[in-house]
């Protein structure tokens, strides 16, 4: 009796749902002025980071081909490289480069032995922001960082701190420095900028989780951003486009302090060398930390798109192409910019992964 | 002359009067207003009214009781306590509680609107949009789930009450206690696992997955809350109904069941609210998607819970409108919760039968 | 004829569907326990490479598996402890309000809202705890530590953020306060009116009448309910890993520091996205002894509840 009666219950919120709303308002009959003959449904996963840039991607790629459905699991880099690898996912989005032996293990969505593409597809600063009562504009070389997130510098008047902030009051005010709790590579690239360029400080090796036990933890940029907001005087790093309204510190490069900017950001990939596992098909870098160049923003993350160049599945070619093509153009880096608050690939750049994605086998 | 005063009626003398508790209350704050005003005169500081309160409140609890203890006697005074106690226990656990409730409906009400239950996320970038996906999807995989889940759940529980001896009982009861250990990231990580397994297909994502994580959390919650319902069924009702010739099945049916279906349902309705706000488990298995699908069996399939994080967890570049529907989502999510409870309150109320209370 | 009729009747016959509603109860059962094996094979199989792995391998380096998972561990157990202590006592006292104390009318609606908030979805809970909570906790943690410093639970330095496990553990017994509540109150709902009204007439107050007819009856289902809410608490993933600071190899029952224990599950939610090879296999493995832990803690329940059988209706 009361099982029916339950599942009845069920049923009836169901159907009244469904009666409600059939369809969504937004979706099926936009039309597009360019028809396109795509169709299907692709399927992405990994970094969290291009989460909201692959959001308006794929706002921006559906509407112009009505007939695809693209879905990005934002599920974080490990997880993606690692369904990518076992055939789950058309294309993975991930922070770290492939490693060999991932490389060398084979992909089983990829017709064997045809190789894998590796391209740069968004370009993020990483911004130190903070939240200290009175102090609006802070000035940091990287030591000086090292040493705050270490938990070596522990107050905001430390001498330090204020040799490189003439003229500012800092409070006597203990620091609080935040960092990810949860892997990420925001984490991994904003330690591997300090232990490169603050080695003596910074001496732990650059991985995804942070290695000393100092600070606060907080998970994902939100919640880093959330810590940092609503606690006090409190430092962390973020992706630029979630600073908001908190102070951010400018960075020593060379000579001269720097703020973050896309054209800073940008500017340093274009000009780091090719990363170890490069090739024809592998445009991954390894990012010049080191760089003097104060029109470089060194601190900043680059996250690549990882897909095949032979598909076991050949109707997932033409559509991988079509939208990988999409978010590596100068088109599709200026929304990600203006969304997500990238900063675009350089049209160098972009030249050289549409030469690599003319490599995808379609039909 | 009969002396009429004689010796005082001991039902009526050494009582506090009725109006002894809200006079003591209301002077307790004000003493303790007067104490932190003091304080901040002399230190120069604002008046902290919140713990002003929570100590005139202690106050009121110990010279209640020490004042009941010289005119009532001990046991009157411990009676005096408890209540203070328990009322304030309640009223302690409703600041929380009603800060949650607040903070949600407050800030969920700015997408609280049509476009909001009328569109899914498909092409929207920052402003606009909806989360009509996300409801559809959570009302699929918690219905599947509860449709799995309730029946398996109050059979056992019924096994359980009604017919199992020995072993296996045993074993059911011990392992049901085990099942409310497992955490609910590990039921996707399980139901991930295996459909993986089973359809040969390493990135599988689809709604139905979701329902059975969600029924492995559900089970044990409406076997635990179901079994104690029955247990409090007296025995003299069975017994009674034996005596007059009914068979067991319909004995369970007409008699143990209704009597105890404000219970079971108030079970099933927490088992519903336990898991329909899961986020780790849907994360895995059911995906993330911004367009609407129906289809439990087939893609990804998106959740209130899912929305709820990605929104907060992946802004875009405006954070404002991600908040914004992150907290109508949510508000919409309890608003479900609350029909499905009041859906079952009136089944309760119309299939139970009228108890002294 | 009545008489034969009576006279056959002693032996209980088992009639058809008498056989097919205790079969399809049964079966119920049996089903529990294949997912749970089903359930259990996945989760040991999975452990086994991380338990049996160098533990070099795993993250972190640890000593040994057993000292990666220490930590966690008892993250877990201390944070849900903490939960508990909070929540049981406000539990109790809201489902005796609700039904020994006030007025009818007003319990029933106070009743539904307490259901309603066993729903408010754990994100929701994480995004209050985040935005709400930990910054009104701060400047008392300040007050605590500086003025209480002295107590092991308080010591220096404080957090500045607020997001510490005494956090976590408020916000857990906020979420498991409805489910005790729930739990309880329709057991104290189901307490024999002629027990209390007995008590009653016999001259006793009415907290002797709670005392000797409604705890005593109500003792297995108030443990029950307990136990489902620190099942709750102890599994509870998202606003462990929303709201806490937590700090790896960690054990410290400092309440108000920056750096806290993490917890089990709160570990498998912030590292399984990027855990790949034997990383998921050593998280999947604190899975595995999380279950291990609410075994114990139920089966000792269980023992307790036991001894209580007597004042089951059904037995």
């Amino acid at each position: 009796m009361n099982i029916t009666r339950s599942g009845g219950l069920v049923a009836i919120a169901l159907v009244g749902a469904l009666a409600l709303a059939s369809c969504a308002a937004n979706e099926g009959g936009t039309g597009s002025d360019t028809p396109s003959d795509l169709s299907g449904t692709l399927a992405g996963a990994g970094a969290s980071s291009q989460g909201s840039a692959q959001e308006a991607w794929v706002a921006a790629f559906q509407t112009a081909n009505p007939g695809v459905t693209v879905d990005y699991d934002p599920s974080g880099s490990g997880a993606g490289r690692e369904a990518f690898i076992a055939g789950g996912v058309a294309f993975a989005g991930t922070d770290s480069a492939l490693k060999p032996e991932e490389i060398d293990g084979g992909f089983a969505g990829c017709v064997p032995d045809t190789g894998y593409i590796q391209v740069p597809a968004y370009i993020s600063p990483i911004a130190v922001i903070f939240n200290v009562d009175g102090v609006e504009e802070l000035n940091l070389d990287a030591a000086t960082i090292a040493g705050i997130f270490k938990g070596d510098i522990t107050t905001w008047d430390d001498p330090k701190i204020a040799a490189l902030n003439e003229g500012t009051t800092l409070p006597s005010a203990s620091i609080t420095a935040v960092h990810r709790s949860d892997d990420s590579g925001t984490t991994k690239n904003f330690a591997d900028y300090l232990s490169k360029v603050a080695p003596e400080v910074w001496d732990a090796e650059p991985a995804d989780p942070f290695p000393y036990a100092s600070g606060e933890a907080a998970q994902g940029t939100s919640g880093v951003v959330d810590a940092v907001t609503n606690g006090v005087n409190t430092i962390g790093y973020a992706d630029a486009s979630k600073a908001g309204d908190l102070g951010v510190a400018e960075i020593k490069v060379g000579d001269e302090f720097v703020a973050y900017s896309a054209e800073g950001a940008a500017a340093v990939v274009a000009e780091s060398p090719a990363g170890d596992t490069a090739g024809d098909t592998d445009l991954s870098i390894t990012l010049d930390r080191t760089t003097t160049d104060p029109s470089h923003y060194p601190l900043v993350l680059v996250s690549y798109i990882v897909t095949c160049v032979e598909f076991e599945d050949a109707e997932a070619a033409p559509l991988v192409k079509s939208y990988i093509s999409y978010i590596t153009s100068e088109e599709g880096q200026a929304e990600a910019a203006a969304s997500a608050g990238a900063a675009p690939l350089s049209p160098e750049v972009s030249a050289q992964v549409a030469t690599v994605l003319d490599t995808i086998v379609t039909g | 002359m009969t002396d009429v005063t004689g010796p005082p009626n001991a039902l009526t003398s050494g009582r506090l009067p009725r109006w002894a508790t809200p006079v003591l209350l209301v002077v307790s704050w004000a003493v303790m207003l007067g104490v932190f005003v003091l304080m901040a005169l002399a230190g120069g500081s604002d008046v902290a009214i919140a713990p002003a309160l929570f100590l005139g409140t202690l106050l009121f609890v110990v010279t209640g009781f020490v004042l009941s203890l010289l005119v009532e006697g001990l046991r009157q005074a411990k009676d005096r306590l408890v209540t203070s106690l328990v009322v304030s226990a309640f009223l302690v656990a409703l600041i929380p509680l009603i800060s949650v409730l607040f903070t949600v409906v407050s800030n969920g009400r700015h997408r609280f609107d049509a476009a909001f239950f009328s569109n899914s996320m498909r092409n929207v970038v920052g402003e606009g949009g909806g989360a009509l996906h996300a409801i559809m999807g959570t009302l699929e995989i918690t219905g599947m789930a509860a449709l799995i889940s309730v029946p398996i759940g109050l059979l056992t529980a019924i096994y359980l009450v009604e017919y199992g001896r020995g072993p296996l009982a045993r074993a059911i009861t011990f392992f049901v206690d085990v099942m409310t250990g497992i955490p609910s990231i590990v039921a996707g990580l399980f139901a991930f696992a295996f459909f993986a397994l089973v359809f040969a297909d390493p990135g599988i994502r689809f709604g139905f997955g979701g329902s059975i994580a969600l029924a492995l959390l559900m089970i044990p919650v409406v076997v635990r809350s179901s079994e104690e319902m029955l247990k409090l069924v007296p025995n003299e009702l069975r017994e009674a109904s034996y005596a007059l010739g009914v068979p067991k099945w319909l004995t369970i049916l007409k008699i143990v069941i209704p009597t105890s279906i404000a219970g079971i349902t108030t079970g099933v309705t927490l088992a519903i609210a336990r898991v329909i706000g899961e986020t780790a488990p849907l994360l895995i298995i059911a995906g993330f998607t911004a367009s609407m699908n129906y289809d439990l069996f087939q893609n990804r399939l998106m959740s209130l819970p899912v929305f709820v994080y990605t929104q907060y967890a992946n802004p875009g570049a405006d954070v404002a409108p991600y908040l914004e529907r992150a907290w109508a989502a949510a508000l919409t999510l309890i608003l479900i919760v609350m029909l499905l409870n009041l859906i079952a309150r009136l089944v309760a109320r119309i299939f139970s039968p009228q108890l002294g209370r | 004829m009545r008489m034969t009729t009576a006279a056959a009747s002693p032996k209980a016959t088992l009639r058809p569907a008498d056989r097919i509603f205790s079969g399809s109860t049964l079966l119920a059962g049996s089903l529990i326990l294949v997912a749970l094996a089903a359930v259990a094979i996945f989760l040991v199989a999975q452990s086994v490479p991380a338990l049996t792995a160098d533990p070099n391998e795993l993250k972190g380096s640890p000593d040994s598996f057993w000292a990666y998972v220490g930590p966690l561990a008892f993250g877990s157990l201390w944070a849900a402890f903490l939960a508990l202590v909070m929540a049981l006592p406000l539990s109790y006292g809201i489902a005796l309000f609700i039904s020994h104390y006030a007025p009818r009318r007003l319990a029933q609606s106070l009743g539904y809202v307490v259901d309603l908030l066993a729903a408010v979805p754990s994100v929701v809970f994480g995004l209050w705890g985040i935005k709400v909570l930990a910054p009104a906790v701060t400047p008392l943690y300040g007050w605590l530590v500086e003025n209480a410093g002295w107590f092991p639970l308080f010591s220096p330095p404080v957090s500045g953020t607020g997001r510490t496990i005494l956090t976590v553990a408020i916000v857990l017994a906020v979420m498991i306060i409805p489910i005790i509540t729930a739990v309880s109150r329709e057991v104290f709902l189901q307490t024999p009116r002629l027990h209390e009204e007995a008590a009653l007439a016999l001259g006793a107050t009415r907290w002797e009448m709670i005392r000797m007819a409604v705890i005593p009856f109500g003792r297995p289902g108030m443990i029950s309910a307990a136990m489902l809410g620190l099942g709750r608490a102890l599994g509870e993933t998202m606003v462990v890993a929303m709201v806490l600071s937590p700090s790896p190899k960690l054990i410290t029952i400092v309440l108000t520091g920056s750096q806290n224990p993490s917890t089990i599950a709160g570990n498998i939610a912030l590292n399984f996205p990027e855990a790949h090879g034997i990383d998921v296999n050593g998280l999947i493995a604190t899975g595995l002894i999380l279950f291990a832990i609410t075994l114990v803690i139920n089966s000792v329940a269980r023992v307790v509840i036991n001894r209580r059988a007597a004042f089951s209706g059904a037995d």
